[in-house]
């Protein structure tokens, strides 16, 4: 965005300001998620930087958060729930998702708008009520206090990720490519999968990366319905952050920035390689 | 055109045209329902009707028709002017023997305690002597209780036999029912729903401002800035984002706290005292802060998605008309981008009114939202009727802006990342 | 077996079966028990899960939901699938249990062991320690403690009232996010006497009294709700008072050399003690006998400083397991840390406890 060259000096310095303005909005989006990175090597227990750490004293900085997590049975025991139930209602999420998003795609289907906004609703109701009415609807159907039961909720708070994903996906799709590929001579279930899969795997993929993150970082429902067996990790941080902030909390911390940020990397790797087959630029 | 023209056109195997399309579009769209079927079938289960079950809830009320079976029907034609009489009292006594042998006088008592105080121990008490008291059992019981001489307990008794009720969504904005029936509000000292409502709504309100006002030049930014620099900061909006919130929230704590980074820093290079530090969370303005962090990227990708089809021509037509620079932007940039202000706008919005994780970790008392009012009557007051009916309205009025939303952009027009 | 042949099978799966439960009673089992965490679970770790693991191998899992336990029971009741076998809980909350039929009525005389002399436990323990569904272990108190250090040694706090006079000691407090200790505090330092705190809490002039007095320290409280923060906030010295229970504050004291100490004055007193969930008393009975026998009461008082609910546990207190100090002064019940106390009144919460935590929402919310 250069300043064209019949800018006045005013502009100009707009400009300039402009650009300081957006650097400082930066700043405020990722600097506290940097800030943390060095907070979880603190040597104290505290949540600050010490003068240690100040001087750069390797005397400042230690491991010892991060060796409390990997010796803490509580911990390790939450990540093992956490990826058990996500990987579970990702898995369960994806297969239903995808399905009716092939069905929604059909420009005959009766009702899309209704069904739709149905399948979207648990991303807009609110968790807490989401996690209030299951709740009630679990306990009555012997579901809460079990895995099935959060594996369920979870699935279903996931699944308009997915719904999203593949529809937009499929929407953009080239229905002319599946005649081409019918009038070289594939029969229906070849052109399936060499050339419909291929095409609709990113959309799937990040449909799935997101239903996974929603559940990995799920709170409310799982305070609601879960039993002590089920405590996953989002909720053995939430009942540190509530009692006493330890800085083991900003060792997990650290790690979870450094796991977006490859989910991150997957996705926009993804999304390369579905314009490249798209015959389109990428970016 | 030898046929004539009211012969239908057919197929090849002589089913006409017209028929023949209609089943095919029969036969897709029962395929395309079909394959839909089974996560519909999923959601109503596992999400619509919990949230049927929640509605119900708020209204249910079997406690006194289910626990005093008697006791109501003895009060069927009662003239609410002076107490009942002997039946009555004996009816009561009988429900309470019951009760106390069944044991299911807790939830009773603690249904009527939140209409009025002091019927918890009375209920408890009474049931306790039920088995050993003696007729006549009007003064019997008024010896043993007060309260049962009170004539209001037993217009209470009558007016919760009805199975429903709307006590609990009076409760949820503040209001209560007088032993007569009437609706008033509650003294002001107890009010606390509706100011939390009122509350929520507002902080909210800032908090969509705020990512408005920082999320509008990033979004401007970055559709003005070429793909190859535009992406790469777009991955900056996009980290947050797929960054859990509990370590999103954590980090504001770790900031803002008295003993925090920025206070911290604030001190050192003597901005402020040591002794004065700011008191910037556990109140409303961490619960902004922290807030408006989480949500700036709901804000952000819709209207970068709105401005992305923005030609740049047109700001340069508007200057090339003549037009100063901020008034070409005020005339014909900014109407422009509207949709997306209204579409991240009201997503904001609505995520924001529905929040708990966040308030009820930075938000200290004042910065509490009425999530956090569900919770604590589900899990600590256990006063679960008012919790569904505080969810229940807070539910209609998420749904009013989804419907406003969805009619303004379409829910199937959102973006993820 | 001298039945018809057709019942024979049957008889025999019978026999099978219960030789397969006799089998399985000694076998070791794992019990799930809800407490409160920290300090307090630690003592019961020691006193009484240690020796009974010890003794017949049974695994003890500790839960720290205490402070949520009447909601867990619900849930679990209905959920139908009620995964706690023994849960450590106040009376009031007891009593609303026991009234919903969420735990088991217990028969003190025939579950507990009598003491060491043959005193039926219905006479051995103290007043109120036994309910329809409950068993107490402890009696502990509700107090006020002070950083020392927070204030000149020759100008320490010493009464309720100083905790409400900012003046002479300034300084944030924390108290406990609810009503309760809260409103019984505010009366006595403003002026009512500890034993008719509750009658003038009854009335309407009496309730605004309390938040009148409460009023003038509002902006300098910071409310908890975890029994760990507390001490925590007076050892980083973010407060220089804060309401606890009395054995955090030992903890702290003895156990990390904090410089705290406890006002005595107007604490307010109750029990602590163990309820059964429905359908787990048969599982529990034993590990419950043996939790609150004599022996069992005496030892806790070695870790941590409440009172045992046994009138013949408290001759047997002695000293600190780990640092050797008397713990008699350091206990509730000693004389001169008793004469003002107050007794909780859980029959008045629980019939106030509704309307006055809304108020007290309400209050906070302005």
């Amino acid at each position: 965005m250069a300043v064209p060259s019949y800018a006045t000096r005013g502009e100009r310095i707009w400009h300039y300001v402009f650009l300081g303005l957006c650097g400082l909005i930066f700043l405020f989006l990722i600097g506290p998620l940097l800030i943390i990175i060095p907070l979880s090597f603190n040597a104290e227990p505290y949540f600050t930087f010490s003068d240690a750490m100040l001087r750069l004293d390797p005397a400042g900085y230690s491991l010892r958060w991060y060796e409390d997590f990997f010796t803490s049975s509580a911990w390790l025991n939450s990540i093992k729930n956490s990826f058990i139930i996500g990987i579970a209602s990702t898995v369960l999420a994806t297969v239903l998702g995808t399905i009716a998003a092939l069905g929604l795609s059909n420009r005959h289907m009766p009702a899309r708008g209704a069904i739709m906004a149905l399948l979207i609703s648990p991303m807009i109701v609110p968790l807490i009520i989401s996690a209030a009415a299951m709740f009630f609807f679990f306990s009555k159907i012997h579901l809460a206090q079990t895995y099935l039961g959060v594996i369920l909720a979870h699935t279903a708070l996931g699944i308009p990720f997915v719904v999203i994903t593949v529809t937009a996906t499929l929407s953009s799709f080239d229905t002319t490519l599946i005649r081409a590929a019918h009038s070289l001579g594939a029969n229906p279930t070849r052109t399936f999968f060499k050339v419909v899969l291929p095409l609709v795997t990113p959309g799937v993929v990040s449909g799935a990366l997101f239903a996974f993150i929603t559940s990995f970082d799920e709170v409310v429902v799982v305070l609601f319905i879960s039993g002590p067996e089920q405590r996953t990790m989002p909720i053995q941080m939430w009942s540190g952050i509530r009692e006493q902030i330890s800085p083991t909390i900003l060792a997990v911390a650290t790690m979870l920035v450094i796991l977006s940020m490859l989910l991150l990397t997957t996705l926009e790797l993804l999304r390369r390689r579905s314009e490249r087959l798209r015959g389109m630029t990428p970016g | 055109m030898s046929e004539s023209p009211t012969a239908p056109l057919t197929t090849a195997d002589g089913v006409p045209l017209k028929t023949s399309l209609r089943r095919a579009v029969r036969r897709s769209k029962l395929k395309a329902f079909l394959l839909v079927s089974p996560l519909l079938l999923f959601l109503v289960i596992a999400f619509v009707m919990p949230i049927f079950d929640m509605l119900w809830r708020s209204v249910d009320n079997p406690e006194v028709s289910s626990t005093l079976p008697r006791t109501v029907s003895a009060l069927e034609g009662w003239d609410r002017e002076s107490l009942p009489g002997e039946p009555a009292f004996a009816a009561l006594v009988e429900d309470l023997r019951d009760g106390q042998a069944a044991r299911n006088l807790g939830l009773l008592s603690s249904r009527l305690n939140y209409e009025k105080s002091g019927m918890r121990s009375a209920i408890s008490r009474t049931g306790r002597r039920a088995r050993n008291l003696e007729p006549p059992y009007r003064e019997a019981l008024i010896e043993l209780n007060e309260t049962w001489g009170e004539l209001d307990t037993w217009k209470l008794i009558q007016r919760e036999a009805s199975p429903y009720t709307l006590s609990y969504y009076l409760a949820a904005v503040d209001r209560q029912l007088t032993p007569d029936g009437e609706i008033v509000k509650v003294p002001e000292h107890l009010e606390i729903h509706a100011t939390l409502f009122w509350r929520t709504f507002w902080m909210s309100g800032v908090i969509t401002l705020m990512t408005l006002l920082l999320g509008y030049p990033i979004a401007f930014l970055l559709a003005n800035l070429p793909l190859r620099y535009s992406n790469l900061l777009m991955i900056l909006v996009l980290l947050p984002f797929w960054t859990s919130l509990l370590v999103r929230t954590t980090t504001w704590i770790a900031i803002l706290q008295s003993q925090g980074v920025l206070n911290d820093m604030m001190v050192a290079i003597g901005v402020i005292a040591d002794e004065a530090r700011w008191q910037m969370i556990h109140n409303k303005l961490g619960t902004i802060i922290a807030m408006t962090h989480i949500l700036l990227p709901f804000m952000i990708l819709p209207l970068y998605s709105v401005m992305k089809t923005i030609p740049p021509s047109y700001m340069r037509a508007a200057r090339s008309l003549g037009g100063r620079p901020f008034l070409s932007f005020r005339r014909v940039y900014f109407p422009l981008t509207i949709p997306g202000i209204a579409a991240g706008g009201i997503l904001v919005f609505i995520l924001s009114i529905g929040y708990y994780i966040t308030p009820a970790l930075v938000g200290g008392q004042s910065g509490r939202f009425i999530t956090n009012y569900i919770a604590y009557h589900m899990q600590t007051s256990l006063n679960w009727g008012l919790a569904a009916a505080i969810a229940s309205i807070l539910l209609f009025v998420v749904i009013v802006f989804y419907m406003v939303f969805n009619r303004l952009i379409g829910v199937d027009k959102v973006k993820l990342g | 077996m001298i039945k018809t042949r057709t019942f024979k099978g049957s008889t025999i799966v019978v026999a099978g079966l219960s030789t397969l439960a006799l089998a399985v009673s000694a076998h070791a089992e794992t019990l799930n028990i809800v407490s409160w965490g920290g300090a307090y679970t630690e003592s019961q770790q020691k006193a009484y899960h240690a020796p009974w693991a010890a003794q017949n191998g049974d695994e003890i899992i500790n839960i720290d939901r205490s402070g949520n336990a009447l909601a867990g029971l619900r849930a679990q009741s209905q959920a139908g699938n009620v995964t706690w076998d023994l849960v450590d809980m106040l009376p009031a909350d007891a009593m609303i249990a026991c009234a919903e039929g969420l735990i088991e009525p217990l028969d003190h005389d025939a579950l507990l062991a009598a003491a060491p002399d043959g005193t039926p436990p219905s006479e051995d323990f103290v007043d109120g320690a036994l309910g329809e569904c409950f068993v107490a272990s402890i009696v502990y108190s509700n107090v006020v403690a002070f950083n020392t250090e927070m204030f000149p040694e020759d100008k320490q706090p010493s009464s309720i009232a100083d905790v409400f006079d900012l003046e002479n000691f300034p300084g944030k407090r924390t108290l406990l996010r609810k009503p309760i200790n809260n409103l019984e505090w505010a009366l006595v330092a403003d002026g009512v006497a500890p034993e008719d705190v509750y009658d003038v809490l009854e009335t309407e002039e009496g309730v605004e009294r309390a938040f009148a007095k409460l009023d003038t320290i509002k902006d300098e409280v910071i409310w908890w709700e975890e029994g760990a923060q507390p001490p925590q906030l007076l050892a980083d010295k973010e407060v220089a008072f804060g309401s606890a229970y009395n054995g955090r504050i030992f903890n702290a004291m003895v156990n990390e050399n904090q410089p705290f100490e406890i006002i005595w004055d107007a604490q307010v007193f109750e029990l602590d003690g163990w309820v059964v969930p429905t359908g787990k008393l048969d599982k529990v009975k034993d590990y419950l006998r043996f939790a609150t026998d004599t022996q069992r009461l005496a030892d806790q008082a070695q870790y941590i400083s409440y009172g045992p609910a046994r009138k013949s546990s408290s001759d047997l207190v002695s000293t600190h397991a780990e640092t050797g100090i008397d713990m008699m002064p350091h206990m509730p019940t000693f004389p001169p840390n008793f004469a003002t106390a107050i007794p909780k009144d859980d029959e008045f919460w629980a019939d106030y406890g509704d309307e006055l935590t809304q108020r007290f929402d309400a209050w906070l919310a302005q």
